[in-house]
């Protein structure tokens, strides 16, 4: 098989692409260039767009005695990407970049130029597992739950995982380090990537500061008392609590989280931490794996990366998908993905839309209206 | 990996084997050329008789010789060290063609932090300076440069426009002929140019040698400080070993430079006229009607080079895009965006480029393969 093996740079898909080339593949290394501005030098483990990871990845190619070439995908991913992040935070929503790259980079832009010049799979380092099943290939929770990253894949239809490879999902992740330490890969010991690759210094905050400009607002608590002010609602996601900055604390003592996030009024609503709990959500924008329920599904549910998984029910009405949680879940975002559990099996992902907090409480009289 | 059809000669060629046997030979000799007992007079006499030897094949003295570590050092102190020369004189700009290569495109640029000023000289449609901007060079003129042959395209350069440019305002007459040595009659005193650059691994020498030409009255200020070995413009330890092997390779690329053209322009042709009967369509040769024989930059319409490049670099081709970012992103040509070309056709060309060891044979291979990689990477959408 010809496979295109997507290296950023670091430990887990150099193993990955070494892991095809032994398996007796044809395999070709590229690295995608998707910052217009590239970093010469990371800082600690932030950014996968700098020149020195394009250098990691040709030298772990020179290793695997794989050609290796950069493609630069930046205009698409400053448009599908960081647009889009900004536009979603600026609509009050908290976006994963990750899985939007997943879905509009990797498993898009790149497999279908893949594809057109010949290849048949891109092989990436991401920890899940792709297992055959009576209706094709299935997406699996990685062996490793720690690093399962399933989640940012749940976006990917039936098409797309027929022709990617994960060679990592069934490795624990020291053992991947092991792996490429004994396989004389450099990258062996380069610390994980956790941040957004194009925010390099991981102040989320200031980049969209920097995107959006200063929108100040009303801090409010939910029966409309003025508690505060802030700068942007783009700097708040809900289920915050670091950062709120409110001078007077709660009547009761305690903590106080982002309960809503409202741009068009410009105000950020906290309350308790009970106020977060939600019971029902909607996603919308679903997609499936394999094929779509067709009736009440019933499964678990993931509301954000490395969340857990929680069992609940969902259908879809009008194309929407409802989700119906056995037991409520705190501080979920709209914008993150809910992806759908079988098991292990991943059976499809919508965009969270709204929340409801589903037992009595002035939010439940008023459903967090659709953005 | 199986043999390789290399056609990238323009980036770099062969060493040739009397090069290699200078240069090991020169290897044997221990001492520094600047040292005054007898090993080191025996290493500044092999450094001596490489300069003699060299300035013999480029038509200069021996005292017009700097010996250098490649063409972007050369073109570095000839625009540079070019203008800081002048600058006193009131001339605080310098002229450069709009296709030069990075060494001088850069390196001009760059004296914008010092108060310098770049000129423009504008190409036509293939890529030549064009008739009316000769004017430009002017009595603020420092240094004007363009290149012998373009690097990208192989499109000859009116040079002898640049002389009598440079003639009539005062200013310096320089060229980066890295391209031409080799392949064209480069006799520096018939060009009339002040300054004139040549880089060892373009003609057959190894990788880190090259020599910059400075007229005798030419009076360049050093871009490094230091010990001033090379004319008091150039410092560093002189590389004997390394003159020895350049001076052995451009004595052999002159002597060999008409055979070279006659059988460059034998295989460009077999190349053109294998393509044309291909029945390929959405193709053709950049760079105008006067190029160099040794260099085919081919645009193909609906094609991305480096998807191009891949696929033919996998069916064992070596050929080369215009250029490509230190991370590895190839840009859309510059050569061709100055010439008036826009991004996508700019994106769309490779060069393929010819050197003493290529064959027909090679160019077959080539044409074997290139009419099915271009039909491929016109699915990428």
């Amino acid at each position: 098989m010809k496979v295109l093996a997507a290296m950023s740079g670091g430990v887990d898909s150099a193993v990955a692409a070494a892991r095809m080339v032994e398996a007796g593949h044809e395999v070709t290394g590229v690295h995608l260039a998707l910052s217009r501005n590239p970093q010469s030098f990371r800082t600690g483990a932030r950014g996968c767009c700098s020149r020195e990871d394009a250098h990691d990845a040709r030298r772990a190619a020179d290793v695997l005695g794989i050609p290796f070439y950069v493609w630069d995908l930046s205009e698409r991913f400053a448009a599908d990407v960081v647009d889009d992040f900004v536009a979603e935070y600026a609509a009050g929503r908290t976006p994963n970049p990750c899985l939007r790259c997943n879905e509009k980079i990797k498993f898009s832009a790149v497999l279908e130029r893949g594809l057109a010049l010949g290849f048949d799979r891109v092989a990436t380092g991401h920890y899940a597992r792709l297992l055959p099943g009576p209706d094709g290939v299935e997406l699996h929770r990685a062996v490793d739950g720690d690093k399962d990253q399933s989640y940012v894949l749940g976006v990917l239809g039936p098409e797309q995982l027929a022709r990617s490879a994960f060679p990592l999902g069934d490795t624990p992740k020291p053992q991947v380090r092991a792996e490429a330490a004994a396989r004389g890969l450099l990258v062996a010991d380069k610390p994980d990537s956790h941040d957004i690759c194009f925010i390099a210094d991981g102040d989320t905050a200031g980049f969209l500061s920097s995107r959006l400009g200063s929108q100040p607002g009303a801090v409010v608590d939910t029966d409309g008392t003025v508690l505060g002010s802030h700068e942007g609602t783009h700097g708040f996601t809900v289920g915050q609590r670091r950062g709120l900055r409110l001078g007077v604390p709660a009547p009761d003592g305690r903590p106080r989280f982002v309960l809503d996030i409202s741009p068009a009024e410009r105000t950020v609503t906290v309350g308790p931490r009970e106020a977060l709990e939600v019971r029902e959500l909607e996603g919308i924008r679903p997609g499936w794996t394999g094929q779509a329920p067709v009736a009440e599904w019933h499964g678990t549910v993931q509301l954000r990366a490395h969340g857990e998984a929680l069992p609940a029910r969902a259908e879809l009405r009008d194309g929407r998908l409802l989700v119906r949680l056995e037991r409520p879940a705190s501080g979920v975002a709209p914008g993150q993905a809910v992806v759908l559990y079988d098991g292990t099996r991943v059976v499809g992902s919508a965009t969270i839309d709204s929340t409801r907090h589903g037992t009595t409480g002035a939010r439940d009289a008023q459903p967090v209206a659709a953005r | 990996m199986s043999a390789r059809v290399y056609l990238d000669h323009a980036a770099g060629t062969v060493v040739s084997p009397a090069a290699r046997t200078a240069l090991v030979e020169g290897l044997a000799l221990t001492g520094n050329p600047s040292s005054l007992h007898a090993s080191g007079r025996a290493a500044r006499r092999l450094l001596e008789e490489s300069r003699e030897s060299l300035a013999a094949s480029l038509g200069a003295h021996p005292g017009e010789v700097v010996l250098t570590s490649g063409g972007t050092e050369g073109d570095n102190l000839a625009v540079r060290g070019g203008w800081r020369a002048r600058r006193a004189e009131g001339r605080d700009a310098v002229a450069v063609s709009t296709v030069e290569h990075l060494a001088v495109a850069a390196t001009a640029a760059a004296l914008a932090e010092d108060g310098g000023r770049v000129v423009g000289l504008g190409v036509d449609a293939d890529g030549r300076v064009r008739e009316d901007v000769w004017d430009r060079v002017d009595e603020r003129v420092a240094v004007a440069s363009v290149m012998w042959v373009n690097n990208e395209t192989g499109t000859l350069q009116p040079l002898d426009r640049l002389v009598e440019a440079c003639r009539r305002s005062g200013a310096w007459s320089h060229s980066d002929a890295v391209q031409a040595v080799g392949v064209l009659d480069v006799d520096f005193a018939a060009s009339g140019l002040d300054l004139l650059t040549v880089s060892g691994h373009k003609l057959g020498a190894p990788v880190g040698v090259g020599a910059l030409l400075v007229r005798r009255e030419v009076r360049l200020h050093p871009v490094g400080s230091g010990g001033g070995q090379e004319r008091d413009i150039r410092s560093g330890t002189v590389p004997a070993a390394l003159a020895a092997a350049l001076a052995a390779a451009c004595a052999e690329a002159v002597a060999g430079r008409a055979e070279h053209r006659r059988r460059a322009s034998e295989l460009t042709g077999r190349l053109l006229a294998g393509l044309a009967a291909s029945g390929l369509e959405g193709w053709r040769r950049n760079g105008g009607g006067e190029v160099s024989p040794a260099v085919v930059n081919l645009g193909f319409e609906g094609v991305r080079a480096d998807d191009l490049l891949m696929l033919l670099d996998a069916a064992g081709i070596d050929c080369s895009t215009g250029s490509a970012c230190s991370a590895g992103v190839v840009q859309p040509s510059a050569v061709l965006l100055a010439a008036g070309a826009d991004e996508a056709t700019a994106r769309s060309a490779l060069r393929f480029s010819f050197g003493p060891t290529t064959t027909a044979e090679d160019v077959d291979a080539l044409l074997r393969v290139l009419p099915g990689a271009v039909r491929t990477a016109r699915r990428v959408a």
